[in-house]
């Protein structure tokens, strides 16, 4: 199932699932993540799954790439219930003071802002991955029609809360973070949560999402 | 019983508590974090017999000036560090890698590193801090850890608990410069043309100023990419160089996001970690590649080194 396993530095492991970004492949890269979490191999520090990926980081001091890289050849796989796989809600307010990149939008997808925000309100998208800052989402697929590229200049601060889109991937800015992808919008929703250990994230690998448009109004009571 | 605390009088220029850091985030997109020099802060724990994960202060450049008020307490300071300790208006000198003392209303004013970056501060008592994911590692940018995620700050009173007194112990050690870092071929280098590999293990890359917690901005000849620019977004892990489109290397440090989008055209071996973060910028540095196996052979000399070091503390 894993492609290529290869080492990244002398304390990580490498497995790549191939080339193609879609559910199939990432499902297969959840259900290795969940495999080795349960396995609790003596070591492994860190395991990061994404689209196509999962990077094992180990504990030098403890083990090597050789054996960790054995312990995954001999690996087991059960499909594990996921532990995710919930449908969650967004709400998300498009009012012109969040949606930063709308107007640009026009041109770039050659539609009216209308259509851009009826066809990306209009389906539910899949969580491929969590990271890059603390709890954020990454979701696919927009529609072939709605991919654009990111911005030439990044912005130094996209502002919490924010919907951005590029390629075939949406986000949720968790922080105040640099960034460059396209902002269509501005969720009132804490997607972060360190005080809650346990899950600390309110959207994981594997979840839906149903983004549901509200008006300003609504988007101050649920901020609130 | 009185309190024992100290208060900070300037806070220094990026004064933040730091222990080993915290593990299994990475999928939730919460970094490592954790000393950014591991050598110099085990010694520090070590000379003042506290326990492994003892959370340390560390600084970068100019460190934090403080009062201290209370029983007597032990300190010490590693790095390459100016420091000096004032008792009745008198300024001492210090020496790093010593056990110190400081008693009520003395105080400690950390200069500055000396051509290096990081040093680290370390009480013979526990500074009562919060801790998340069993990790009191503040990381600023997720506003996480002791602090509430924060540097240290102007006029904070940080209490101290649990305070023993230990022997006069110290420890002969002088840091060493890297000059050349040694690499592993990453896993995108043939997105690179052959001038830029050659490039990048011929030529001298600058540090920039551009280099903090999170990663180090190293500016030199421009690594042409012949392939693309942009991978698919993918786990990352310390001492990973990725090359953006302006072909300028970034290697990710203790705070690096956990996921990136450039391509990677090496990391940086483990043994080589500690040295690379002491650089400051302005440094001049050489890559030089080596293989898998004796990346591992280099970093069991390195553990032994440290080993070392601890049993001639004394």
């Amino acid at each position: 199932m894993i492609k290529n396993i290869s080492n990244l530095g002398d304390a990580a492991v490498y497995c790549d699932f191939g080339i193609e970004v879609n559910k199939e492949t990432n499902s297969k890269v959840i259900n290795y993540f969940n495999n080795l979490r349960e396995q609790k191999i003596e070591g492994i520090t860190n395991l990061t799954p994404s689209y196509n990926k999962l990077i094992i980081s180990f504990d030098l001091r403890l083990t090597n790439y050789d054996k960790i890289k054995k312990k995954i050849e001999s690996l087991e796989l059960k499909q594990i219930k996921k532990i995710s796989e919930k449908k969650i809600e967004i709400p998300v307010c498009c009012d012109e003071t969040f949606a930063l990149d709308l107007k640009r939008l026009e041109n770039k997808l050659n539609k009216t802002s209308k259509e851009i925000l009826d066809t990306f309100f209009s389906k539910e998208y899949f969580c491929y991955m969590t990271g890059f800052i603390a709890g954020m989402p990454f979701f696919g697929d927009l529609d072939n029609d709605m991919q654009a590229k990111r911005l030439e200049t990044p912005r130094v601060k996209v502002p919490k809360g924010s919907i951005g889109i590029t390629e075939q991937f949406c986000n949720i800015y968790t922080f105040e973070s640099p960034g460059g992808w396209n902002i269509i919008g501005n969720t009132p929703l804490k997607v972060f949560d360190p005080t809650n250990e346990e899950n600390p994230n309110l959207i994981n690998p594997g979840d839906l999402v149903k983004f549901k448009k509200v008006n300003i109004n609504e988007y101050k009571n649920l901020n609130e | 019983m009185s309190e024992n605390y100290f208060k900070v009088t300037r806070p220094g220029i990026n004064t933040t508590f730091q222990d080993s850091g915290r593990q299994q985030l990475h999928h939730v997109g919460i970094p490592t974090s954790g000393v950014m020099d591991q050598r110099n802060y085990i010694l520090a724990n070590k000379i003042l017999q506290n326990e492994n994960n003892h959370p340390v202060l560390e600084f970068a450049y100019q460190g934090p000036k403080i009062s201290y008020h209370g029983q007597t307490i032990n300190f010490t300071v590693t790095g390459s560090v100016n420091f000096n300790i004032i008792k009745n208006n008198q300024e001492i000198k210090g020496n790093c890698y010593q056990a110190n003392t400081l008693e009520d209303g003395d105080q400690l004013d950390i200069l500055s590193t000396d051509k290096s970056v990081y040093g680290y501060l370390s009480f013979s008592g526990k500074p009562v801090v919060n801790y998340q994911w069993k990790s009191c590692s503040t990381n600023t940018k997720a506003e996480i850890g002791a602090n509430d995620g924060k540097k240290l700050e102007l006029n904070q009173k940080i209490l101290i608990q649990d305070i023993k007194r230990i022997s006069k112990r110290s420890l002969n050690y002088i840091n060493t410069k890297i000059e050349n870092i040694r690499v592993i071929k990453g896993t995108n280098f043939d997105y690179f043309s052959d001038d830029a590999k050659n490039i990048f293990f011929k030529k001298e890359f600058t540090v920039t100023k551009l280099t903090d917690r999170m990663g180090m901005r190293l500016e030199g000849e421009k690594l042409q990419n012949i392939i693309d620019t942009n991978i698919k977004s993918e786990g990352l892990v310390k001492g990973v160089i990725q090359v953006p489109a302006d072909g300028n290397p970034i290697i990710m440090l203790s705070d690096h996001g956990t996921i990136g989008g450039y391509p990677k055209i090496a990391t940086v071996i483990s043994a080589d970690f500690d040295k690379v973060v002491q650089l400051p910028p302005g440094s001049k540095i050489k890559f030089k590649q080596v293989n898998l196996n004796d990346a591992e052979t280099i970093f069991k000399l390195y553990e032994m080194e440290t080993t070392n070091l601890i049993s001639k503390i004394t």
